[in-house]
Parts: C-alpha cells; sequence; structure tokens
C-alpha cells in the first residue's frame, strides 16, 4: 500500500511499482511515477518544512516549481548530497532518502521557533535597526547568529561523483511548454519541415492535460489525445522532444539556456549518463508555451501546513492518485478552484465549504458544483485558520464585513486567487508587460524579435483558445524561420468555460499575520511598513522586506505582494511597476555551467615537443600561461636553489640546454614587413640584411612597454619574429589590428609559427663542441655565424634553422626544427653533450642568467607602466624615425619626469641575503607609517655565478641614485641594506658574447 | 582632518537632528504600537527650484557625498537628483567586497579612507550596514601571481594596510571549502589575506546615507532624471530635469554607468567606457564559507552572505552596454573557476544572475575632480570595485566640491592625468599573468 | 552571447569574436598632435548610450575586423560593414551624422 490517502485506482502512477523512501528518517512507501511531495501527501504527511526567518511549520503549497515551503534536502550517498530541493519536483524512485531542513532538533519540535514568539521584535528590516552596539559584536556575536539561524539546507560536503555536460544546438524553432499550446506549436511548426526543440520541465509532457479530466478534444479525453498527438509528434525526425527540461534564460538574439536533468530521478544513475546537461540553443524562433502559476491568497493565517494551491490539489488527485484531505475547504476568487471541488466531491472527498469572495459567482463550473449539492458560500472570505502543525479549521465571513465569522472544520484548505502567465522568459527578453484588468494579472504587452506566445502564458486560459494560439504561434514561428507552414485542424473541444474572476488582493478581515512570501516569511503588515519607512519603489520593498527573494523567486507572491503595495500607494498595480525578472526561471547547479570544464579540461595545457625528455630527467614542471615549462631539473638531493646553481654554473662554465620553444613566433611575409616592424619597434629595421638578427622593444601607441623579442631577416620580404612567450597571441593581435585597421595599404602577411617550431637552446662555452658533436653543416666559428645571425642547414640530421642569439651573455644557438623533430633534437644534443657535461637547464636558471646581464623580462621587470627610457634602453630607440607606435605616447610630459621609477641594479650589504621579489625600497627604514616608498624588487635571485645575491628593482630617479643605500623594510626582521648599482652584473663589456 | 573624520565616526551618538534613533529599544517600544509609528526614512520632496549643490545619482557614492556635505561642510541645501530609485544601480548589484589592499600609494590611500570609515559606519549612520571583516583571501596561481600578490603585501604594508601571505594549507585552514591539490588546472600556490577586508549590505548603505542626508536637510528626490546641464560660458548654473529645471551653484555628478551620458550633456567627453559586470548568487545554505575568496588568474570571486547565499562576482562583458545584462559564457566561466577551485559547490545552484553597468576607466583608477567646467565636479571610473570606495569616495568628493580644490587623498585623481600620462594603473598592477 | 554577422563569414557566437572598442577614432599625425589630441585618441569615448559604431574582430575565424553598429540599450545589431567603409547611408541618415 502506498499510503492511507492513495486513491485505490486513477492517476499516472504506476501501481505495480512501488517505491521505498523515507523523510527525516521514517520509512514510507511510494508509487513509480509520484514526486517526493505526492508520495508524502500520499501517506498523509503536510508538514515538510519550516520557513525562513521565523521557522513557522510549513506544507506543501503547490506541485510544481513554485513551491515556496516544500523544501528538502537529498542525500543518495556516495556524495550525492543535495540541498533545497523542492519536494514537488523531486521524482520518486526506490532508496530516495529526505530530510527536512532548517530545523532543530525535529521537524515537529523545532527550538528556533522561538524566533516566531519574538516576531513583534522582529519586522521587516529589523536588522538594519539593531545589533549596532556595542560596536566589535556585530561581527563577533550576532552575525554568527544570525548566519547559523539563516541558510535553508546544508551545502554537501564530499566530492562530486558526477559528470555535468553541455550541448550546443540551433533551431529553427524552441517551443517552450510541452502542454496543449506548445504541442499544437510543435505540431505545426514541424509539419512545415523545420527543425523544432520541445522542451518541458516536467517527466512528462502533457502540462494541464495530465490532470484534468474532464476535457474532451476530438471525442477523446486528454490524455488518449496527448499520447495520440505525442505518438504522431515524436515520430517526426525535425523534432526533438525534451522532458525533464527547463528553459531557465532567454539572453540576446535568442540564445537560451535549458536544463536537462539527465539522472536525477534515477535510483542508480548509469555511469556513462551526465547527471544534467546544459543545452545552449541559438534558435530562430521561440515559441512560449509556458502555462500559467496560481496565485494563493493573502488571508490570517494563511500558512499552516494543509493549505494548498487548488490547482495542485487537483493535480495530487487526478495525476497522482492522493487525496489531499478528507474534508477539504476551498476559497477562491475564480471558477478553476470549483473543478477541483468537484473531482474532489467525484473521489469522495468531502467539500466542507467552497468559500467565494465573489458576491454572485455564476459560470459552468459553479453552477455544476451548485448541482451536485457542495456548498458554496459567496461574498465570503477566510479571515483565519487554526491548527499547529496542520489545519483543522477554518474561519469565514462575509467579505462585506457585516456578519461574524463562523468556524468550518477541515483538513485542508485549497486557495485559488486567479492564474499569473509565465512570463519569466518574456521579461528576460526585455518583453515589456502590461496589466490585464480582466485577468487581474500581467500579460505580455507586445512580442519580442524571434518570440511567440500562446496559451496561458498570454493570458488565454481556455482550452480552445491554447490549442488555436498555440498552432498559430507554430504557424508564424515556422513562417519566420523560412518554412511555408499551414495551420493544422483543431481539434474539437468540450472543457467548460470560466466567468470573470475578481480581484482579492488581501482579505479585509480577521486578525493574524497574512502572508505573501512564504518562504522569506514576508507579511502585508511587512509591505506596508516598508511604505511607511520610505520604501515606496518597487525594487525597495522587495529589498527591504526580501519578498520574492526566495529560492522561489517569488512565483506565488510577487503579484499579491505587488497589489498590496499598489493599494498602500494608492495606485492601480500597473503604475507600481514591477520587478525585473532574472534569469534562472529556476535554479540551476553551478556543476551544470562548469560541465567538463574542470581541472585539465578548465583551460588547454601546452606542452613542448621534448616535453617527455624533460619529463624523464626528472624536471620540475611550472605553469607559464597555459604552458606548462621546465623550472628545474633537481639531482637526487637537491633542492631548487641547488639545482638552479649547479645550471647556471653549467651554463656559463661548460654548456647548457634550454627548451625554448613556448616563445612566440610569427612569420612575416610582404613587400612591406621591413616597414611594419619599423612602425611596431622602436628601432630602425630597413637596413637589417639578410641572414641577420636584431632586437626590439614593441610599445603600445601610450608609450609603455608592451613586448620585445629577437626578429631575424630570412629574405627580402620575409622575417621571422619572436616574441615572449606570454605576448605570443597578444603581439600577432597587435600586428593584425594595425595592419587592417590603421595601415591597410601595407603588403605583410602574419603567421602564427609558435606551434611549427620547436627551439632547443645550447648555451655555454662547450656549445659549439656539443653541436658539432651532434652533427652539422653549418659553419659555427667566430668568423662565419658571429652573434645576432642566424644559418639554414642542418643539426643531427635534422633540417634546422639556427639563431645565434643569446638570453645569457654566453655564446648561445637556438636551434629551431620542425615541431615534431623536437624530441629527436633534443635527445641528439643530450647524447651528443654527454661528454662535455651537458647540463638541461629550467625556466628557474634562465631567469637568474639574464638576470645577471641586466636583460629584462616584459612583464616582470615592467608592468604596463614602464617606458624603454625607464629601462635605461634610450639606446633602443630610433632618433631617425618620425614615428613608431608609442614615440607620441612616449612625449607626454609625464613619461619624461626625472623622478620615475628606473632599472637598477641592487647588490644587498649582506650577499647571502636574497630579496623577496615585489619588495618595497625605502630611503629611511625608522619613518613611521605610511612610508615613502622609492620603488621595488622586480627580480631577485641567488647568483651561483657571482657568489652572491642579485637583485634588479625599479626606483625613483634610479640611475641618479646609483652608489646611494637603499633599504628593504620587512615584516619581523630588521631591515635590508641595498647599494643600487648598474643593473648589469656580469661581463658588462660582452666579450663572452661574442667570444 | 582625515582622522577627525574617523574619530567624530565611531563616536556615539550623532546629533542627527529629527532623526528617529535605531535601536533594540526603539524597535521594542515600537513593537508595542504594531510598528505603525515609524518615520519614513527620509522624505519625497518635490525639487525646488534652486539649490547650492545638486548631486547627480542617488547611488551609494552621490548620497554619500551629500551626507558629507551636510555633516562635514554645514552644506545643506543639496539635492540629490536620481532617475530611478535610490541606490539602484550598481550599489544595489554589486558583491558587497570590502577591502583597501590596492597597489599604488593613491589607491591604497583612498581605498583604506574608506575602510576606516567603514569601520564605524554603522555607528555613524544609526544604521546597520552590517560590515563584516571577515577576511579577503587573495589566490595566487603560480610564480607570477605569487610575485604581484607580494608586491602589494610589501607595499600594503608599509602603507599602513594590512595584508599578510599565506601558504596554501594556510589559505585552506583559513577558507576550507577551497581545493589547494595539485589535480587543479592552475593550483593554489598561496594567497594574499586582508583580515580588515570583508562585506557589507549594500543596499543598507544607501539607505544609512540617504537617511543621514536627508535628516540633515539634503533633498532626495527620486524619478528625477538630469535630461540636460546648463552652462553660462565655462560655468555650470543648473541641470534640466524631467521635474522641471533646477538651478545649482555647483553640481557633482556621480552617475557611475551613465556618467559619459551626463557629461555629454555638459559638451565633454570622458575616458569611461561603460561595460556590464555580472554577479549571481546560489540558494541560500546554511553558514559553509567564513571569507571573500577572489582568484584575479581565473577570475572568480565569492563570499557567502548573512542569508545564506553564496554571492559570486564573474567578469565584465567585452562591449559597451547600458542593458544591465550581460553574456551568458561569462556567468558560465566563473561558474566554470568556482567549481574548479571549491569543488563541493557543484551541487549549489545559481538562484539570480544580474549586471551592473559598471564605467572603466584606461587604467582602472576613478576620477573625482574638479571638471573643465567651473562649479562642475565629477566622481566616476570606479570600474568593478566602487562599492568598497562608498565612503571615503563621498567624503573626499564632498570635499572637493565644498572646497572648490582636491582633498589631498583625491587629488591624484584628476581628469587631466589622461592627458599628461601620470596614469594610476591598477588594471598593470593586478597584472595578467605572463 | 550575441550573435554576430562577420561581412565576410556570416552569423557567428559572440565568443568567436573580440570586440575592439569605438571604430572610426582617426590616430592624429603625431608630429603635430597636441597633448589633449594625443589624449582624445588614447582615451576618450563617446561610450554611447543608444547606437554605437565599433569594431569587432573575429579571432576565432577570419582574423578579420569589421565595424557594426550595435544599440548599447538593446545590444540589437543595425549593420556590419568592412574596416575601411563608411558607415550605410541608411545608418547615417537615422543616426543623423
Amino acid at each position: 500500500m502506498s499510503g492511507a490517502w492513495r486513491l485505490p485506482r486513477g492517476g499516472r502512477v504506476d501501481r505495480a511499482r512501488p517505491l521505498r523512501f523515507s523523510f527525516d528518517g521514517k520509512a514510507y512507501t511510494g508509487l513509480t511515477g509520484d514526486t517526493l511531495a505526492a508520495a508524502l501527501l500520499a501517506n498523509g504527511v503536510h508538514l515538510v518544512a519550516r520557513s525562513f526567518k521565523y521557522h513557522r511549520p510549513r506544507g506543501i503549497l503547490a506541485a510544481g516549481c513554485e513551491e515556496p515551503n516544500a523544501l528538502v534536502q537529498l542525500d543518495r550517498g556516495g556524495g550525492r548530497e543535495d540541498p533545497n530541493l523542492r519536494a514537488t519536483q523531486v521524482e520518486l524512485f526506490d532508496g530516495l532518502v529526505a530530510t527536512s531542513q532548517n530545523r532543530w532538533p525535529s521537524l515537529s519540535f523545532d527550538l528556533a521557533a522561538t524566533a516566531d514568539r519574538l516576531a513583534p521584535l522582529l519586522p521587516a528590516g529589523f536588522y538594519y535597526k539593531t545589533f549596532m552596539w556595542p560596536a566589535g559584536w556585530w561581527r563577533r556575536v550576532y552575525e554568527p547568529r544570525i548566519r547559523a539561524a539563516a541558510g535553508l539546507g546544508r551545502s554537501p560536503s564530499r566530492p562530486d561523483p558526477d559528470r555535468y555536460l553541455h550541448r550546443h544546438a540551433h533551431c529553427d524553432v524552441l517551443v517552450v511548454g510541452a502542454g496543449p499550446a506548445g504541442l499544437m506549436a510543435a505540431a505545426a511548426a514541424v509539419m512545415s519541415g523545420a527543425r523544432v526543440i520541445l522542451a518541458d520541465e516536467q517527466a512528462e509532457p502533457g502540462g494541464a492535460l495530465l490532470a484534468e479530466p474532464g476535457l474532451r478534444l476530438d471525442g477523446m479525453d486528454g490524455a488518449a489525445w496527448l499520447a495520440a498527438a505525442l505518438g504522431e509528434l515524436t515520430a517526426q525526425p525535425n523534432l526533438t522532444l525534451l522532458p525533464r527540461t527547463t528553459a531557465f534564460a532567454w539572453h540576446d538574439h535568442t540564445y537560451l539556456g535549458l536544463l536537462e536533468r539527465v539522472t536525477d530521478h534515477l535510483a542508480e544513475p548509469p555511469p556513462h549518463l551526465p547527471r544534467q546537461r546544459l543545452w545552449r540553443v541559438r534558435a530562430r524562433q521561440v515559441v512560449l508555451a509556458t502555462g500559467a502559476i496560481e496565485r494563493p491568497l493573502v488571508f490570517p493565517d494563511n500558512d499552516r501546513p494543509g493549505i494548498m494551491l487548488a490547482s495542485a490539489a487537483r493535480t495530487y488527485l487526478n495525476r497522482y492518485g492522493v487525496r489531499v484531505g478528507a474534508r477539504v475547504a476551498v476559497f477562491t476568487n475564480n471558477d478553476s478552484a470549483y473543478a477541483t471541488a468537484l473531482d474532489l466531491a467525484a473521489a469522495g472527498v468531502t467539500i466542507a465549504a467552497i468559500v467565494d469572495c465573489r458576491a454572485d459567482p455564476g459560470g459552468e463550473l459553479v453552477q455544476r458544483a451548485r448541482a451536485v449539492g457542495l456548498p458554496v458560500r459567496p461574498g465570503a472570505v477566510v479571515t483565519g485558520t487554526q491548527g499547529r502543525l496542520r489545519i483543522n479549521q477554518a474561519f469565514v465571513a462575509p467579505l462585506d464585513g457585516g456578519g461574524r465569522s463562523s468556524p468550518v472544520v477541515c483538513d485542508a484548505l485549497l486557495v485559488s486567487g486567479g492564474w499569473n502567465p509565465t512570463l519569466h522568459l518574456h521579461s528576460q527578453a526585455r518583453g515589456r508587460l502590461r496589466f490585464d484588468e480582466k485577468l487581474w494579472a500581467y500579460v505580455p504587452a507586445e512580442l519580442v524579435p524571434g518570440e511567440q506566445v500562446a496559451g496561458a502564458c498570454a493570458g488565454s486560459f481556455a482550452l480552445a483558445d491554447a490549442l488555436r494560439e498555440g498552432a498559430q504561434a507554430g504557424v508564424a514561428a515556422a513562417a519566420a524561420a523560412g518554412y511555408r507552414a499551414e495551420l493544422p485542424a483543431l481539434p474539437a473541444v468540450e472543457a467548460p468555460s470560466w466567468s470573470e474572476p475578481a480581484p482579492l488582493w488581501r482579505v479585509p478581515l480577521g486578525r493574524g499575520r497574512a502572508w505573501v512570501d512564504l518562504q522569506n516569511d514576508v507579511t502585508a503588515k511587512d509591505l506596508e511598513l516598508a511604505l511607511r519607512e520610505g520604501f515606496r519603489s518597487i525594487e525597495h520593498v522587495k529589498r527591504y522586506t526580501t519578498t520574492g527573494m526566495g529560492t522561489d523567486q517569488g512565483k506565488t507572491a510577487n503579484v499579491n505582494a505587488l497589489a498590496i503595495v499598489a493599494a498602500g500607494l494608492g495606485q492601480g498595480v500597473e503604475a507600481v511597476g514591477h520587478t525585473t525578472f532574472r534569469p534562472p526561471y529556476t535554479p540551476v547547479t553551478f556543476g551544470a555551467f562548469a560541465g567538463a570544464s574542470r581541472e585539465l579540461q578548465l583551460d588547454p595545457l601546452r606542452r613542448t615537443p621534448s616535453h617527455a625528455h624533460a619529463e624523464a630527467l626528472g624536471a620540475v614542471f611550472e605553469d607559464v600561461g597555459q604552458w606548462r615549462r621546465a623550472r628545474y631539473f633537481p639531482q637526487p638531493g637537491e633542492d631548487m636553489q641547488a639545482a638552479v646553481g649547479r645550471e647556471c654554473r653549467a651554463a656559463r662554465q661548460g654548456v647548457g640546454l634550454f627548451d625554448a620553444s613556448t616563445l612566440g613566433k610569427i612569420d612575416l611575409q610582404g613587400a612591406d614587413a621591413a616597414e611594419l616592424l619599423n612602425r611596431v619597434y622602436t628601432n630602425a629595421w630597413a637596413k637589417l640584411t639578410v641572414g641577420r638578427c636584431r632586437y626590439g622593444l614593441m610599445l603600445r601607441d601610450d608609450g609603455m612597454v608592451l613586448d620585445d623579442g629577437v626578429t631575424a631577416r630570412l629574405g627580402p620580404d620575409r622575417f621571422h619574429m619572436t616574441t615572449t612567450t606570454g605576448g605570443a597571441a597578444r603581439v600577432l593581435a597587435w600586428l593584425e589590428e594595425w595592419l587592417q585597421c590603421e595601415w591597410p595599404q601595407l603588403r605583410v602577411f602574419c603567421t602564427s609559427v609558435t606551434e611549427q617550431w620547436a627551439a632547443i637552446g645550447v648555451c655555454g662555452p662547450k656549445a659549439r663542441d656539443v653541436i658539432r658533436a651532434a652533427g652539422t653543416d653549418i659553419d659555427l666559428s667566430r668568423e662565419a655565424f658571429p652573434h645576432m645571425s642566424f644559418r639554414d642547414g642542418s643539426v643531427a640530421g635534422l633540417p634546422a634553422r639556427v639563431f645565434r642569439i643569446s638570453f645569457t651573455g654566453e655564446i648561445a644557438f637556438e636551434i629551431n626544427v620542425p615541431s615534431g623533430y623536437g624530441g629527436a633534437l633534443w635527445e641528439a644534443l643530450w647524447q651528443a653533450g654527454q661528454p662535455f657535461g651537458i647540463t638541461p637547464y629550467g625556466t628557474e636558471a634562465m631567469h637568474v642568467l639574464r638576470a645577471e646581464k641586466g636583460y629584462i623580462i616584459v612583464g616582470q621587470e615592467t608592468d604596463g607602466t614602464v617606458t624603454p627610457l625607464d629601462l635605461g634602453m634610450d639606446w633602443m630607440i630610433s632618433k631617425a624615425k618620425p614615428d613608431f607606435i608609442g614615440k607620441r605616447g612616449m612625449a607626454r610630459p609625464d613619461l619624461a619626469r626625472a623622478d620615475r621609477k628606473q632599472l637598477v641594479g641592487l647588490l644587498t650589504r649582506d650577499p647571502t641575503v636574497v630579496l623577496e621579489e615585489g619588495a618595497q625600497l625605502v630611503e629611511d627604514p625608522a619613518q613611521s607609517l605610511p612610508m615613502r616608498m622609492i620603488g621595488h624588487v622586480t627580480s631577485a635571485y641567488h647568483s651561483a655565478n657571482l657568489g652572491r645575491s642579485i637583485a634588479l628593482g625599479l626606483v625613483q630617479g634610479g640611475r641618479e641614485r646609483i652608489g646611494q643605500t637603499l633599504w628593504v623594510p620587512m615584516p619581523a626582521q630588521p631591515a635590508i641594506a641595498v647599494e643600487v648599482t648598474r643593473p648589469v652584473f656580469l661581463d658588462p663589456e660582452n666579450r663572452r658574447l661574442n667570444g | 582632518m582625515v582622522n577627525d573624520a574617523y574619530r567624530r565616526g565611531r563616536s556615539a551618538a550623532p546629533s542627527h537632528g529629527t532623526m528617529q534613533r535605531y535601536s533594540i529599544f526603539s524597535l521594542a517600544r515600537n513593537a508595542l504600537t504594531g510598528h505603525r509609528n515609524w518615520q519614513a526614512a527620509w522624505r519625497s520632496p518635490e525639487p525646488r527650484p534652486a539649490y547650492e549643490v545638486v548631486i547627480v545619482g542617488g547611488g551609494g557614492h552621490g548620497l554619500a557625498t551629500a551626507y558629507y556635505l551636510a555633516k562635514e561642510h554645514g552644506i545643506t541645501n543639496v539635492a540629490v537628483l536620481e532617475k530611478g530609485w535610490l541606490g539602484g544601480g550598481n550599489t544595489g548589484r554589486n558583491t558587497t567586497v570590502v577591502r583597501s589592499n590596492y597597489l599604488y600609494d593613491e589607491s591604497a590611500a583612498i581605498y583604506e579612507h574608506s575602510m576606516k570609515l567603514w569601520e564605524g559606519l554603522a555607528q555613524e549612520l544609526n544604521y546597520n550596514v552590517m560590515f563584516s571583516q571577515r577576511g579577503v583571501l587573495m589566490l595566487a596561481h603560480g610564480s607570477h601571481d605569487e610575485q604581484v600578490l607580494k608586491r602589494h603585501i610589501h607595499a600594503d604594508r608599509l602603507n599602513g594596510i594590512d595584508n599578510e601571505w599565506l601558504t596554501p594549507a594556510q589559505a585552506k585552514a583559513f577558507c576550507p571549502p577551497l581545493n589547494i591539490g595539485k589535480e587543479l588546472r592552475y593550483p593554489v600556490t598561496g594567497a594574499a589575506l586582508q583580515r580588515r577586508g570583508g562585506t557589507a549590505r549594500h543596499d543598507a548603505v544607501a539607505w544609512g546615507y540617504a537617511r543621514g542626508a536627508d535628516a540633515r536637510g539634503v533633498d532626495i528626490i527620486q524619478n528625477c532624471a538630469v535630461t540636460g546641464v546648463r552652462r553660462d560660458g565655462d560655468r555650470v548654473v543648473g541641470v534640466e530635469t524631467t521635474r522641471g529645471y533646477i538651478a545649482a551653484g555647483k553640481v557633482g555628478v556621480v552617475a557611475a554607468g551613465h556618467t559619459s551620458v551626463v557629461m555629454a550633456m555638459a559638451g565633454l567627453r570622458m575616458p569611461i567606457e561603460s561595460v556590464p559586470l555580472q554577479a549571481l548568487v546560489s540558494e541560500p545554505v546554511k553558514p559553509v564559507f567564513p571569507c571573500v575568496a577572489m582568484s584575479n588568474a581565473i577570475h572568480a570571486y565569492i563570499s557567502q552572505s548573512d542569508k545564506g547565499e553564496l554571492v559570486i562576482g564573474a567578469g565584465t562583458d567585452q562591449y559597451v552596454s547600458y542593458g544591465q545584462r550581460g553574456s551568458f559564457h561569462i556567468a558560465e566561466h566563473t561558474l566554470e573557476a568556482i567549481v574548479e577551485l571549491f569543488p563541493i559547490f557543484s551541487r549549489l545552484r545559481m538562484l539570480r544572475q544580474w549586471a551592473g553597468i559598471v564605467d572603466c576607466t584606461p587604467d582602472r583608477s576613478p576620477i573625482l575632480a574638479r571638471t573643465p567646467v567651473r562649479g562642475l565636479y565629477v566622481n566616476c571610473g570606479w570600474g568593478t570595485g566602487g562599492f568598497k570606495a562608498t565612503p571615503g569616495s563621498g567624503h573626499v568628493f564632498a570635499h572637493t566640491i565644498a572646497r572648490d580644490e582636491p582633498h589631498p587623498i583625491n587629488a591624484p585623481f584628476t581628469l587631466e592625468r589622461f592627458r599628461t600620462g601620470r596614469l594610476i594603473d591598477e588594471a598593470a598592477a593586478a597584472a595578467v599573468a605572463h | 552571447m550575441l550573435l554576430i554577422t562577420c561581412p565576410w563569414c556570416g552569423p557567428r557566437a559572440e565568443i568567436e569574436f573580440r570586440c575592439g572598442g569605438e571604430a572610426h577614432i582617426a590616430r592624429p599625425d603625431p608630429a603635430t598632435a597636441s597633448d589633449a589630441d594625443w589624449e582624445r585618441y588614447l582615451f576618450l569615448r563617446e561610450n554611447a548610450k543608444g547606437v554605437t559604431l565599433e569594431r569587432w574582430w573575429h579571432v576565432h575565424g577570419c582574423r578579420r575586423w569589421f565595424n557594426a553598429a550595435r544599440d548599447t540599450t538593446t545590444e540589437e545589431f543595425l549593420a556590419f560593414y568592412r574596416m575601411g567603409e563608411p558607415p550605410p547611408a541608411t545608418l547615417r541618415a537615422r543616426l543623423g551624422r
């Protein structure tokens, strides 16, 4: 048996397949097809949650995504934890374990509910008015307690075993909602040949057809017609039907986000499936057939468990075969709740009263209710309720105040305050809304480009209208997407008509708190208090009272709140306006957004062709941008400093091997290539001869250093440019932008060849010996192959282009081979170098070696605020060229100031002390805070070759300070004395380099 | 001068004329009358024909400016003109992070000035702005980030601003949800922590300043859009608005994303681009995230609000927009980073997503200055970081307007710097990884 | 995720592009430009609320730069045109410039 409140037959649940589940540790049985809420109700469980602020007992209000109360925590084991799920949307599976939230020690006895007794002290915004004394207590005392009381569920604490995936899709027509309107829209569009995606948030398409037994379409009942229509639709190859898929966001240019819940409903998620799939759909046209959401009514004590939307009770009855009570009262301002009462009565439930605020309701359903003897009480309202953990009576009085209230004993009270079209996506798409004073609801004021609306979301609540509008919307969408569509035949419909509702925003009678936002515990009085305190904009009211800011985003609360605010201001509802609808429509899992982009998939990982060789040699790697580079090669027992020291000594005394493949490389071809270089570099390029290389400094047009590198002239019209590792993409972008936007007359093609070449540097006095030993047809002698030139030839039997350039100040050759040969080249040089003690070195030693020579690293000595003059690189600036990028920018007054920070060397008085990069320099370390800082350390290392520490820094008027002592104040130790020096520490005459 | 302001800020019982004081006692007293006797926090006056000072923009900065004009300079004949509802721009759309650990002396001075005002602000305003010094953790992912953050730490220390280096293990201890594992694409290699940094309740800041300014006689006029700036030669004389012409001796423009629009009415072109900055919150959960954490390198910042929502800052869109929406992939990219750094949050859900329109200068530092038009002052360019500066910005801007000369703290934040080149390049200081 | 029509490739998703900011900013002659001219060129922007003319780069596509007209309040694109071309006449008429 799946619960005492389950009817013996009926509903779309599978009675042959019972499911076990537990709630707050108690075992229950439900049926396949149930939601958790349906299964709990079938077992007579109405109390399922505590509210956010006052911890009031709460039940199940709704049967769908609008549920404000019934939030539960699921723990499926293995780290599958999930807080704040709406029980009304959780599909039951065998073994489901749910617990209630935000209560202690138990749901029926919650100590925090004392907040409810203090409620008079805690009106809207109370926290802005207190907790200010004593000042330090907010952080230490008050806030931790408030935080502990706030929140709802608990964050998962264990790793997520599930995967999430993304799908990108294009379609002609995206239909959101597979109720009657959506189905007709999809059918009409599909028949035209358009590619259609039909998404529905529920497990089963059908919408209202699933829960309304009284309908006849072409002589069939709703279920039979639905089955036939779906069968026909899904047979079409150009239709993609996505159940359990919520269209949650409409972004610019008809780009929608959809969340498909793939395995959440399965007891044992198959490992090959993602838990959820995020669809990003670019649609030509979107048909919104999103239906409508019923409003509750605002009256005193309207929040007790057992008080439920009338439509929800009907859904539980007809779709799940569950009675929500044995003796039920109904309170309404419109006809739709009568259908619920009629269905319940037919199922044997006692209808204690139908309280209708309208003085003379006369619609078809009202007449039917009267005809079967249901106790209709026109012109009356509910003025209060009783029952601590479940309603046990309601008090009913004439609306005109002309009579006493009388109790109505009931175990459920079904409310209906009318219907709100679901316009979230329309509003997200910048569609304006209009308040319709016949429906007493917001409807679309106009369509936005690419949009069609149909059915209840357009304010058309009658089935025949929904079907017709759906078909029309489908035709219009297909036509707008470029297809010839025809209006399909519409089914003949028999459905009861509705008479006009009457607005009832707040019952004016009775005492006690009348709740507007059930999740955030906002009462009508709170709204009025906000108005009284000057919060008159609806946005202010929302923020001050938090109405509509719960996890349900106010789906059932917002319009009631607007109307109450409007009444308080003496304005019409439309004049008050409405708060902005923000995506998502319903909350979307972070993991679904992240998709597969985690760890190695977060960002591309780039490895050089000889990566495996470095790995085999025990390299420690570091991330440099997307590249993973060898940082140093420790031998057993060595720490980083020892390894780097050994590597640096080898590079100057013997021979080092370095992987320079990550440097950016750009092939420049065209008659104006030299002219391009002249314009983008600070120095002159026209006279560079073929076979030679030149160092270049590239500036932004404000005069700041952008990048640097060596460029070689391969031919009269062809150059090979190198950039910094991090600057490769930026420099190529820079060249292309200038060529296309500013200098279209220049004939140059730029092609990135970074990935085409592997570059291995051989550096040190024995560099020639190693390359010769590896075998080469290039004459490496000083005379034949001077510094800053290159030669094509072969090395180790591989086709190679060898550059004689140096970033260490030693004789160095950078051997470039097609990248596929990079590993072979490294291996050949490594083998050939063994007799010479060849030593691989990494980026750390490279940094030290270049700093010994005072060579800058862009991004370390520069940070976007440094000019060539600051770096002491005046010699790099052509005086002859009338213009280059950055020339005019550099001439601005502030860039010529004498007290700008300039690059200098820094030598600590104690040679064993290595400064910290980023440390600040002062003249007087004894001054009080804030100190006057005159510079900072950009690079600092222990130099094994010099037997002491060295550093580079940028110091105000630094070149004038050479010889001065400055100080580096450090935390918890005496300031470090440093002498300002020239930035070149080794071989200033470049003897080694040119050797 | 500055220190006086802090002392006054900390002192109890400000001399608010008729302002109803808020306390637990007033709450209790009003509970007895069903809260029917609360005064409006501010009036809704009709605009008068003329004011000594008109502030264009009723966000936090504009309201703070008006407040300090009245309080510190005795200038109460002030109107704040707001085209929508006060606090409805970036004040109500940001991720509420407060910190002062900036690199350059100029920036450090203004943000630290703000920080000191934050520390006494609830008492100063008699309005609980929920300033919570929970600590701001800035994560490093590799040696380049470490250099940048350590440069900040050293500079901050010597500027008298707390900022300290944490190892990955220390960062994890301070922020338990943080993943410091090596499996990350960019593992955490350390962090800078400013313990005095934290968060505040954004709306409350606007409301508190509005209430304080109103009590001192400032007219706060909502739903009043400025449609023109009237000049007499090189001097501003008033503003045209949707509610008529309002004459003004001085006009302070504090319009954030709409600065260029307003300044164009005065004939001035600005070094500003207005772009959407996106943010989002999760559903509320019980306390799980004790601080603010941010990563420049993989672009995300996150904290947990008093209500329990994770508040997450995303990036800016690449294009100028006034649409307060932004593109889908920006938030997606940020959530990738969040899930990477805090994997347990993969099951939490995005509840709301939105964008503010932030006014970005080329050097990512603000402009608080006089303009070539006499009597016209501008406070803008706060980009993605304006909320934290609200008190200090208002304080020194009020000084600038009242004295017609900048306070020493905002003297460097001129308009002229874009001509001379004397930028305060916090964009460079934040440095993307090389 | 804007849908951007590259004049060379057709409509593509925004992530293929990079926005280059305001279009038609001429680089002054550096020999005669004043500091104020250079400031205007480097930094001062119309930052229009409404229709703006801007440059886009199809970086993950044909890598061509082109111009677009977009309404910054709605993100609606009104025109796409190639680099070096003036805005379409219809657009200029609409903008009154």
